[in-house]
């Protein structure tokens, strides 16, 4: 049965926000995710010129040799304002909090062998810095890049990175039974084990590019292109075969995180990389510079994660992103 | 058993040890903008993150107020709620903060993601982190919850656009411009400190008190949802200033003159909120003067008391801020009301209960000073010459209000007040003794000011009549102007089944 509520109907003058309009028709109507990204960025008549870049504006294109005629041509394909971001995480929050309020109240981990409780704090506790400098990263990402779609978004990616960051602490801590020994060996192994160096020496190199975009490129395509299928595909995927299976539910952010994040990533690539020669050709120059030096980064990770294959496995990881980057037109 | 953690140590446990200390690059190639300004961190440990909040509780403590806010904000716009405001008047309220306030939430998230990257210790990185994405939040859900109104009234329509162009938005942009110019020390203190711990009242309370008197609900609900962000942010303002202060003594002066400037920045822009404040809302919680005393006079009076044991003291200049409290939204309301043909928001002579209510409000000024010109712009409307000024006002250089302010602190109200400076051969204007000293003590940056009038008149505005700046500056022609018997007025009427002749309801 449907029932009629009588409503008082009044003509609108506008449908939409003139900034919006302009990009999809001023007679239709805009989704809150295009009102709340479109145009933010002041793009015109600065003041002063910044004291910490001599030479720029406040906002300036020419922080990448990326050149986009638009820089809202790429949108992001999850549609994530501040309040679809949150939303979206806080279920994913609520699952993994039950997550580990199960494998706490069970247990869980006692049924771990202690071979390889050492060996997953070995490999997962340092990532808890990688995270961070992930995070940096995406905070200079949002402070430098151009155009208030890319830096919003790096916003939010840098937040999750924060998010992981405490993910991977939550479970060293469940596995040490709220010991902090593990946590600080897992610093002490980031800053000084031999098979962490090579990372941490290209993040560092990373931190200090000038271009933002080769940062997106080497920190959200290459790096995370590499050791997440790697680590929280495979390795957890090793550990759950050998008696650790409630892993695939500790890390169950991380391979969703994941998954979604391909999604904008291809997207960027694949909108970039149309938009000129120069363009394709230099996405492409940084993801093969990048992807040289990481992958022999990663390689002594691999090779510890896992008893035989590391470097198989990493090798695997490392076609399938450059053929998925292929696919989004990259030539490569 | 594994044993029990209280939250803080939990908390600390989840982001120990998480800042970067470099060993293969330079740690002043991977902080670079650290130590530029000459403030001396000793040791970043001593910053306490004051939130202690994880991630997870961020997501979900912020999910759930998003939650009840969009709830409203589409109830809202179902219900027609506009249709229960005091009077489509208000509505200039809201013109004014979206074109100027709104992108400065956004200035405030990218400033803060800079603070987050350059700063190089944890607790304050992701503090300013929280801060940054809050901003976002602002912003948007700013953008949100107008957009009904948009759909329904004049001005609301293209605020970013405006807020980079228009001469009366230039006067926050330039003041966020200065904080975003600088270091990522002096950003903290003008933005975190003076804005939004100092100031940020004076913003806040009149917008989102005016909204509750004037059927406002939406834009109530916001504010209400932004309070608990907004506490943080004061928190993190206070926490820095004392931190900085703390870790090396040379900091005190260098933090002191930032205060002193960018209080009387930030105080500067809140004038467009005094006008907005004591003329715009059809029905005012309280006066500017009123919120002044409390808000500035007595809080931060005992703010000041309590950070001298830090050898701070009140900002420079803040006396004649409370001399001028008198006067200031008279002063600037008659600005804008001469020039409100080239605004994106209309204006209107007080009517006769609300010049009451300011006599009331200010029984030294107001009768004396001020009613004696609205009656006599009364008397020109009575005649069918509204009074606009035909002219382009002269800017301040600093603070880029239009020189309207006078002599008060010198006990002379009706003398126009204006200072010169000279630099590289060139004479600047400015409006105040606090506003030439800001000048004089760094003109190379105030010198490079876009000041909107300068521009128009140099043709880089869209053209030579005013009908082409208004065009540049995306207005429509029922934008501006008088409000009695403007497109607003009209369909207000209309829809509240009003007599629409004007002649007769004049």
């Amino acid at each position: 049965m449907s029932v009629h509520i009588s409503t008082k109907e009044i003509k609108t003058k506008r449908t939409n926000y003139g900034y919006v309009g302009r990009r999809i028709g001023h007679d239709k109507p805009a989704s809150r995710y295009q009102e709340a990204v479109y145009d933010l960025q002041p793009t015109t008549n600065f003041h002063y010129p910044p004291t910490w870049a001599k030479g720029k504006e406040l906002y300036d294109v020419r922080n990448t040799s990326i050149v986009m005629e638009d820089w809202y041509s790429f949108t992001d394909p999850r549609q994530y304002h501040y309040s679809a971001y949150v939303m979206a995480r806080a279920k994913q929050q609520e699952s993994m909090d039950n997550n580990f309020k199960m494998a706490e109240k069970h247990n869980m981990l006692l049924s771990i062998p202690d071979e390889l409780k050492e060996s997953i704090k070995k490999i997962l506790t340092p990532l808890r810095h990688v995270e961070y400098g992930a995070n940096m990263n995406n905070q200079d990402i949002c402070d430098r890049g151009y155009g208030s779609i890319i830096t919003s978004l790096a916003s939010l990616h840098g937040f999750d990175r924060i998010g992981i960051s405490q993910y991977i602490s939550k479970i060293i801590l469940l596995i040490d039974e709220n010991e902090s020994v593990g946590l600080e060996q897992g610093r002490i192994d980031w800053l000084d084990a031999s098979m962490w160096q090579p990372l941490r020496h290209a993040m560092e190199d990373i931190f200090v590019l000038d271009d933002w975009f080769e940062i997106m490129v080497a920190q959200n395509i290459v790096m995370d292109g590499l050791i997440y299928p790697l680590i929280f595909d495979q390795y957890i995927q090793e550990v759950s075969s050998k008696g650790g299976n409630t892993l695939i539910l500790l890390t169950q952010f991380m391979s969703d995180w994941y998954a979604e994040t391909i999604r904008w990533t291809n997207q960027l690539i694949k909108v970039v990389a149309k938009e000129s020669d120069a363009n394709n050709e230099l996405l492409s120059s940084w993801v093969i510079k990048w992807t040289e030096r990481l992958n022999k980064a990663v390689l002594p990770i691999a090779q510890a994660a896992f008893t035989d294959g590391g470097e198989d496995k990493l090798e695997e990881a490392k076609s399938e992103l450059l053929a998925r980057l292929v696919k989004q037109g990259l030539k490569i | 058993m594994a044993k029990k953690l209280n939250m803080r140590k939990r908390y600390e446990l989840l982001t120990r040890g998480l800042g970067w200390e470099p060993t293969y690059q330079p740690k002043e190639k991977v902080f670079p903008q650290e130590s530029y300004e000459g403030i001396k961190i000793v040791d970043w440990d001593k910053w306490e993150d004051p939130f202690r909040l994880t991630a997870e509780a961020y997501w979900k403590y912020q999910a759930e107020k998003d939650k009840k806010l969009y709830a409203i904000i589409d109830s809202f716009a179902q219900n027609n709620g506009h249709l229960n405001l005091t009077n489509a008047s208000y509505i200039n309220a809201l013109k004014i903060f979206i074109q100027g306030v709104s992108p400065l939430e956004y200035g405030a998230h990218r400033g803060f993601a800079n603070l987050a990257r350059q700063f190089s210790g944890e607790g304050a990185q992701i503090a300013c982190q929280m801060q940054s994405i809050d901003e976002l939040r602002h912003v948007q859900t700013q953008i949100h919850t107008l957009s009904h109104y948009n759909k329904h009234f004049t001005g609301l329509h293209d605020p970013f656009h405006m807020h980079d162009r228009v001469w009366y938005l230039s006067v926050p942009k330039s003041y966020f411009d200065d904080a975003r110019s600088a270091g990522p020390f002096e950003f903290m203190t003008s933005i975190s400190f003076a804005f939004e711990y100092i100031l940020t009242n004076l913003l806040f309370v009149p917008f989102m008190s005016g909204a509750a008197h004037n059927g406002d609900m939406a834009t109530v609900t916001f504010g209400f949802s932004a309070q608990s962000d907004e506490s943080r942010h004061m928190t993190l303002g206070l926490e820095i200033i004392k931190f900085i202060v703390e870790q090396h003594e040379d900091n005190l002066e260098i933090v002191q003159g930032w205060i002193d400037k960018h209080f009387w920045r930030a105080y500067r822009v809140l004038g467009l909120v005094s006008a907005m404040q004591d003329y715009m809302l059809p029905d005012s919680p309280m006066s500017w003067k009123e919120a002044w005393d409390i808000y500035f006079v007595d809080n931060c009076g005992a703010l000041f008391k309590d950070l001298g044991r830090y050898g701070l003291r009140m900002p420079k200049f803040h006396e004649q801020a409370t001399a001028e409290a008198e006067h200031l939204s008279h002063q600037i309301y008659f600005t804008l009301y001469q020039f409100s043909h080239a605004a994106a928001f209309q204006t209107e002579i007080p009517s006769k209960e609300k010049m009451d209510w300011l006599s009331e409000k200010y029984p030294n000024t107001f009768d004396k000073y001020y009613r004696p010109r609205w009656e006599m712009y009364a008397e020109m409307e009575k005649q069918g010459k509204r009074y606009f000024n035909a002219g382009l006002p002269q800017l301040c250089q600093v603070c880029q209000v239009p020189m309207c302010f006078t002599e008060i602190s010198k006990g002379k109200p009706l003398d126009l007040s204006y200072r010169l400076s000279e630099y590289n051969g060139d004479k600047f204007h400015t409006c105040t003794d606090a506003c030439k000293a800001i000048f004089d003590h760094e003109p190379e940056k105030y010198s490079h000011a876009w000041l909107p009038v300068h521009q128009i008149f140099q043709g880089n505005c869209g053209g030579e009549e005013i009908s082409d700046v208004l065009k540049f500056y995306h207005f429509n022609p029922e934008d501006s102007g008088e409000y009695k018997g403007s497109a607003d007025d009209i369909s207000w009427r209309a829809a509240h089944g009003e007599n629409n002749d004007i002649e007769e309801s004049a």
